[in-house]
């Protein structure tokens, strides 16, 4: 069942990501072709299967809790598009 | 020969008995470079030319300076009489999706082309350790999202040695396409489905995939985070052994690296394989496409001559003493593509939230009042089409009505994928393998532009690498050969966790079998 434009741009605002109409009719189709796709996996019987999220073993793994130094800020905010004392800067969030 | 066709071992050994330095070595894969390798990779990189068809291009960010300064300074510890390390002199070359401080690292994006790491990777902090000298960061498929290496915002995208009208694979093809050329003679690549093996078996050389957490993924630019694996491309196994030495091991910084220890690699190469048991798959040698015509999927066998050179290794290694074990079931092989498509792209779109344009990377040039729509306005300017249909689909299939359908279900899929391999190489079972033995792709290396645009078919090319990804399991592709067309075939060797220097050793054992085949003596076009 082919996507809708709708959905496509429901997705693309909940990922914070602005398409050009082009691009929702192109992905659109190719997102429907990759899920014609991923729906071969309903031939599969796989009741009682448990899921594999990662194949490493659940568990905890602590270092030592020791101080050590850091990456200094200056270095951090250098990639930053914008700062300001120190800080990012951003457009505002709310009026 | 020139210095930059020989193996890493071989330049090794020379510098230590000081026959040659680092700045010798070093001056040699410069050489080669500028020979073949064309413009560098950059954004808007233009149309290409006449003579663009003609070059490599691993390349997009060459950096000699910082090199030389690391060859003059294992020259200078070697006159002092002091140890330089084992990879001392040794010139390699970097995936541009490992951060390495100082240094652009792009991931072949808009997104990233004004980063500059803070940090430096630790599979590359070990590399230079050991004496390695990093010569610069090579191309890949933007965030390493493709087989071909053509989705690279970065352009000239990589060609492939061997036939230049040909993809190198991918997506470490700038890493298989400097080793094939003799830029230099190890990089570092990851491999989410098959993008260290792939391109490996694409451009001739040697590409392993280590077990799941068997090296460092700190400062690797995430993809796929239950899948991702750094691991080395070499010329021969002898250097992809002496590469793992160095990088494999527990981390600090990453609790996923695994803490089990680290055999010597090069120490197990000449063991031999008497009494290994190495098994042959019939779910590995027939190959499923889709029909974009009408939906279905055909099976169809795998090309003669990717069998032949299979079913000639294994002839090889039965009279090294080998036990060739036939007709092993791995009847969850042909749901590797369809489960990675919807677990892969769950984890990238994860992964890809973090580039906001706020803390590093593109931010849109246009002023913004409002934060969500800057937001929207960098991603939908920075990220390229990859990634864009990766967000999308991740999304999608991982949206609470939809996860059980796809997301939940994928994972289902990966346990019996797992469960495969776990009744291969159980040692109480019916197999008992040391080694499962299978051709590395589907097909040789592809046109330029022949699969591009074409998602679901370009995501085919790793039909017969994804298993082991989904498994965790470690994994390796060596050359065997020339098609037809005199391009590369590539044979797999999948193994039991963190079995890596069994398969190096069966590696090793058949390129002492195959020594004298001519075909290891042809030189790729590039270098004519």
């Amino acid at each position: 069942m082919p996507l809708t434009l709708a959905e496509v741009e429901h997705i693309a605002q909940l990922a914070r990501l602005e398409l050009t109409a082009a691009e929702k009719e192109l992905y659109r189709q190719q997102l429907s072709d990759i899920l014609e796709y991923a729906r071969r996996l309903q031939a599969l019987d796989t009741a009682g299967i448990p899921p594999t999220a990662s194949v490493l073993p659940p568990r905890s793994v602590l270092r030592p809790d020791e101080t050590a130094p850091s990456l200094p800020p200056a270095d951090l905010l250098r990639n930053a598009p914008r700062i300001e004392d120190g800080q990012f800067r951003v457009p505002k969030v709310m009026e | 020969m020139e210095l930059s066709d020989l193996s890493a071992h071989e330049l090794a050994l020379y510098l230590r008995q000081r026959r040659i330095s680092a700045v010798e070595i070093l001056e040699s894969c410069l050489k080669r470079i500028e020979a073949v390798d064309g413009r560098p990779g950059r954004l808007d990189g233009g149309p290409l030319t006449v003579e663009d068809e003609q070059k490599v291009h691993s390349f997009i960010t060459l950096t000699p300076e910082r090199a030389r300064a690391q060859a003059e300074a294992v020259d200078r510890k070697i006159a002092a009489g002091e140890d330089p390390g084992p990879l001392a002199g040794v010139p390699f070359t970097v995936k541009d999706i490992f951060c390495v401080e100082g240094t652009p690292s792009t991931a072949a994006s808009r997104i990233l082309a004004n980063f500059t790491a803070p940090y430096t990777a630790t599979p590359v902090a070990r590399m230079e350790a050991a004496g390695a000298v990093m010569l610069g960061k090579v191309n890949l498929d933007e965030f390493t999202y493709g087989s071909s290496n053509e989705s690279s915002a970065f352009q000239p995208s990589p060609r492939n040695p061997w036939k230049l009208d040909r993809v190198p694979g991918g997506s470490s093809g700038g890493s298989t396409a400097s080793v094939a050329a003799g830029e230099a003679p190890l990089s570092i690549g990851t491999d989410t489905a098959g993008s260290i093996r792939q391109p490996a078996a694409f451009c001739g050389v040697v590409g392993m995939k280590p077990t799941y957490g068997r090296v460092s993924r700190y400062g690797l630019i995430a993809f796929a985070s239950s899948l991702d694996c750094p691991g080395p491309v070499a010329r021969n196994v002898t250097d992809a052994a002496l590469m793992m030495n160095t990088i494999a091991g527990a981390d600090p910084h990453d609790s996923t690296a695994a803490n089990v220890p680290v055999p010597d690699y090069l120490a197990a190469l000449e063991q031999g394989i008497k009494g290994l048991r190495i098994g042959l798959s019939p779910d590995y040698f027939r190959i499923t496409y889709p029909n974009l015509q009408n939906g279905t999927f055909e099976t169809q066998p795998l090309p003669a001559e990717i069998e032949a050179s299979v079913r000639r290794a294994a002839d090889l290694l039965a009279a090294m003493g080998a036990e060739i074990v036939e007709g092993v079931p791995m009847p969850n092989t042909r749901f590797g593509i369809p489960a990675y498509f919807v677990i892969s792209r769950v984890e990238a779109a994860s992964n890809l939230h973090r580039f906001d344009g706020v803390k590093y990377g593109y931010r849109t040039p246009e002023p913004m009042n409002d934060l969500r729509a800057m937001y929207r306005q960098s991603r939908g300017q920075g990220f390229g089409a990859q990634p864009k249909l990766r967000i999308l689909m991740g999304m999608y299939v991982s949206a609470a009505q939809y996860s059980e359908q796809y997301y939940n279900r994928a994972l289902r899929v990966r346990t019996l994928i797992r469960q495969d391999f776990d009744r291969a190489f159980d040692p109480q079972g019916p197999y008992r393998l040391n080694a499962l033995l299978t051709p590395t792709t589907p097909t040789t290396a592809f046109k330029m532009a022949a699969l591009y645009g074409d998602s679901v078919l370009m995501q085919y090319a790793d039909q017969l690498t994804v298993p082991a990804n989904h498994a965790g399991v470690p994994g390796v592709s060596l050359p065997a050969g020339l098609d037809g067309e005199g391009l590369p075939i590539g044979i797999q060797l999948l193994g039991p966790d963190y079995r890596e220097d069994v398969l190096l050793r069966i590696g090793r054992a058949y390129e002492e079998a195959t020594e004298t085949d001519p075909w290891r003596r042809v030189r790729p076009q590039a270098l004519l």
